[in-house]
């Protein structure tokens, strides 16, 4: 039987196990629109705008670990989606994008609504395609979905011509694929794994600077295995939050500009730091000369490109995390003469409890104006790590990975590498259609959440319970942060005069608003939200002028830290 | 330094703005490119000679073996290879200088290709080293206009040190 390209697409969607899709229609895609309803496994999300489809198939790919999907139409519906795709490659999140295209025979002619989004997403996708032949149709879609999934999984876009999607074939799906020219190396080196277990043993003071690819590769546990059995302190990335236990003791707190005192004094001062599945960010780094100076460097990563991208690497593993941290295991666990690590690395340890000691991420509590851990504290508090948070981008993010505790991958989603505001929301959106009995919620600034706030139109008409709770402190904070330590508190375009009333716009929208001035407040009327049964906003208003602190100014040495 | 890379492509739309984008978007440099079908179908060759320490040219290799169109990229640098490039040059050539450029010519075995009253048109292969020295010889007779194709190379079959 003979079946549309529209057809086709939504066949090839189903053999990929897809069931939420979130999307936007125009002329371009109405005909795969025209045919979604025959496929009621195929639940769609129509949000208010593209950016809001992208990053809420990119928040379902971070809550869930399987390959968002987000489906839009051609010109401004495919330009729209550019910063979410931006986003989810710099964090390498699986998602496949669907934009629909001018006819074939009108490519090139500047036709309405024409663009060439092959090339403008080309930077910041892991590939993409035009589709020119409905018969390419099928093994492109099935290939697009194993490249955003396998290796450093990543952004894939398929472009569709009108036509392509008109024009019919018969629908065949491969079976398997074969592509010579990719074959992610997902198996560690053997000789190599034992440099590094010969360098555990030997090391006095080694520590675990873990990043996004230990949840990516689903390697938590293996992780938290060879910490603890090896007593090994950890510190992570902002994308590496919640894959080893934040109450363990071992755990360090983030580290980089807004780390912890003793994270930063850690790579400081280890003589063996095993970085897995991160990458070096700058962010994180800080100045690259002084950065961990006194230790071996192992660096186990999926991606050769990452390895002595920033940073001199003396045993580099090319390896899925998971599978190399296995590795690494199974090395230890033949080894006869294995020292006593708890006894090894005694003087190292204490030496990194008393940092934690002496420095421990701290706030002035104040009753009016509240103040913003505070609010964190108290959404850790009511939760016990149980939610996924997601958040925005800026002071409430930095507050967000430092005062709550993340005790499971894939329950912190954030835009840690390219830094996008308005991703929180929608990205919660989207992790709550995985997870429709779980608490999600977004940590806001007043700033970023106006930039996807129009997606509360998609959470109230799907009944998406997400609840947002914004730390309203009537600035462009981080910038104005920056504005006050830097540049003399000139801070210009940083005070947002004249919000919105947020409280009343989440009423607009049919969803419950909440304000609250008072930190006695500040639990009741968090438990009042989160208990009501659809989205809502809680305005916290909170101290206008609070830093997030530490902070290592950018470019300064991770030991040169401005502590509170 | 400068690094010979041969790259193995699929030939197919796009691949060569996938391949220079990484180049611009990377801030690497690419001093030539040039680029051709093989004689396997769907496949095309590129020799890229580009320059940078070797922690540059390390990413470079590694981010063109990344993207999804590359089927093999090898840096000839430290292979022995054959290099060579084509160069058509119009140089001034009235009669009084003509015999003077033809002796040149005919030492760099050059070949002459269009001929008129006032200029003498050469094609000419040759490394780098044999182009730059024929350029600078007729130089001072004056070139017309000058186009090069970038480099091609090849690893040598035996591997002799
Ligand atoms: C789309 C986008 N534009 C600009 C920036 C630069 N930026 C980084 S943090 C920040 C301030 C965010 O303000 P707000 O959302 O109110 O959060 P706060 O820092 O006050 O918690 C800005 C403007 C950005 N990260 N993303």
């Amino acid at each position: 039987m003979e079946r549309t390209g529209a057809q086709i697409l939504l066949e090839c969607l189903l053999q990929e196990g897809v069931e939420s899709i979130f999307g936007f229609p125009g002329g371009a895609v109405i005909d795969i629109y025209h045919h979604l309803p025959d496929y009621p496994a195929l639940r769609h999300f129509l949000v208010r705008h593209e950016q809001g489809a992208i990053h809420a198939a990119d928040g379902y790919a971070r809550a869930t670990g399987r390959v968002g999907v987000c489906l839009v139409t051609s010109g401004p519906g495919a330009t729209n989606t550019v910063t979410g795709i931006a986003t989810a490659y710099m964090d390498s999140i699986p998602v496949v994008i669907i934009t629909g295209q001018v006819p074939t025979p009108l490519i090139g002619n500047d036709a309405f609504q024409e663009v060439d989004i092959v090339g403008i997403s080309r930077p910041c996708v892991k590939h993409n395609y035009l589709v020119k032949d409905v018969k390419d149709l099928a093994w492109i879609i099935k290939q697009a979905f194993y490249l955003a999934r396998t290796g450093r999984p990543g952004p894939v876009l398929v472009d569709l011509p009108k036509d392509v999607l008109q024009a019919k074939t018969v629908f065949e799906y491969p079976e398997s694929i074969s592509m010579r020219s990719y074959n992610p190396n997902l198996a560690p080196n053997r000789r190599q794994v034992r440099k590094v277990t010969e360098l555990l043993r030997r090391s006095r003071r080694p520590l675990v600077y873990s990043g996004g690819g230990v949840i990516s590769s689903d390697a938590a546990e293996e992780l938290t295995w060879l910490c603890r059995t090896l007593r090994i302190p950890v510190t992570s990335t902002l994308m590496g939050l919640g894959a080893f236990p934040g109450d363990d003791p071992l755990w360090l707190g983030m580290l980089g500009m807004h780390g912890t005192y003793a994270a930063n004094m850690a790579v400081g001062h280890t003589d063996l730091l095993l970085a897995v599945g991160a990458r070096f960010d700058d962010r994180v780094t800080g100045k690259i000369s002084s950065f961990a100076p006194s230790a071996q460097v192992v660096h186990i990563d999926v991606d050769p490109t990452s390895i002595r991208k920033n940073v001199n690497v003396d045993v580099p593993i090319v390896a899925d995390c998971r599978q190399a941290l296995r590795g690494i295991r199974e090395e230890l666990e033949i080894c006869s003469d294995l020292p006593d690590w708890s006894e090894a690395h005694q003087s190292w340890l204490e030496q990194v409890s008393e940092w934690q000691r002496d420095h421990p991420l701290r706030y002035t509590f104040s009753e009016e104006p509240i103040k913003p851990q505070f609010v964190v504290e108290k959404i850790y508090e009511l939760t016990k790590g149980e939610a996924i948070i997601t958040t925005e981008v800026g002071q409430n993010q930095m507050w967000a990975a430092q005062f709550s505790k993340f005790h499971r991958p894939r329950t912190f989603l954030t835009s840690g590498g390219l830094g996008t505001m308005g991703y929180g929301f929608p990205a919660a959106i989207g992790a709550q259609v995985a997870f429709p009995d779980k608490l999600v919620i977004d940590i806001a600034g007043d700033g970023s959440i106006q930039m996807n706030i129009q997606e509360m139109a998609t959470a109230v008409s799907y009944n998406i319970p997400v609840k947002i709770v914004i730390l309203n402190n009537g600035y462009l904070g981080m910038v104005r942060q920056w504005q006050e330590l830097f540049y003399a508190k000139n801070y210009c375009a940083t005070c947002m005069h004249l919000n919105p009333d947020f409280v009343k716009l989440a009423e607009a929208y049919g969803a419950a608003g909440f304000r609250v001035t008072k930190a006695a407040d500040v639990e009741r009327v968090l438990k009042e939200a989160f208990a009501v049964p659809g989205p809502a906003i809680v305005d916290v208003v909170v101290e206008p002028e609070e830093n997030v602190y530490p902070m290592v100014p950018a470019g300064a040495a991770l030991t040169d830290m401005l502590l509170v | 330094m400068r690094h010979v890379l041969s790259v193995l492509v699929e030939n197919e739309p796009g691949v060569l703005s996938r391949v220079v984008g990484l180049f611009s978007g990377r801030g690497f440099n690419i001093e030539t490119l040039n680029v051709g079908p093989t004689l396997e179908d769907g496949l095309s060759l590129m020799t890229i000679t580009t320059s940078g320490e070797e922690q540059i040219i390390e990413q470079i290799t590694k981010q063109l073996r990344k993207l999804v169109t590359v089927v093999k990229v090898v840096d000839l640098t430290h292979l022995q290879s054959v290099e060579r490039e084509m160069v058509l040059i119009k140089v001034n050539a009235e009669d009084e200088r003509r015999a003077e450029v033809l002796r040149i010519a005919d030492i760099f075995r050059c070949k002459v290709v269009d001929v008129s009253g006032n200029d003498l048109t050469l094609e000419i292969t040759g490394d780098q080293g044999k182009i730059r020295a024929i350029v600078s010889l007729l130089q001072r007779f004056g070139i017309k206009e000058f186009a090069r194709t970038g480099t091609v190379a090849m690893r040598r079959s035996m591997q002799v040190d």
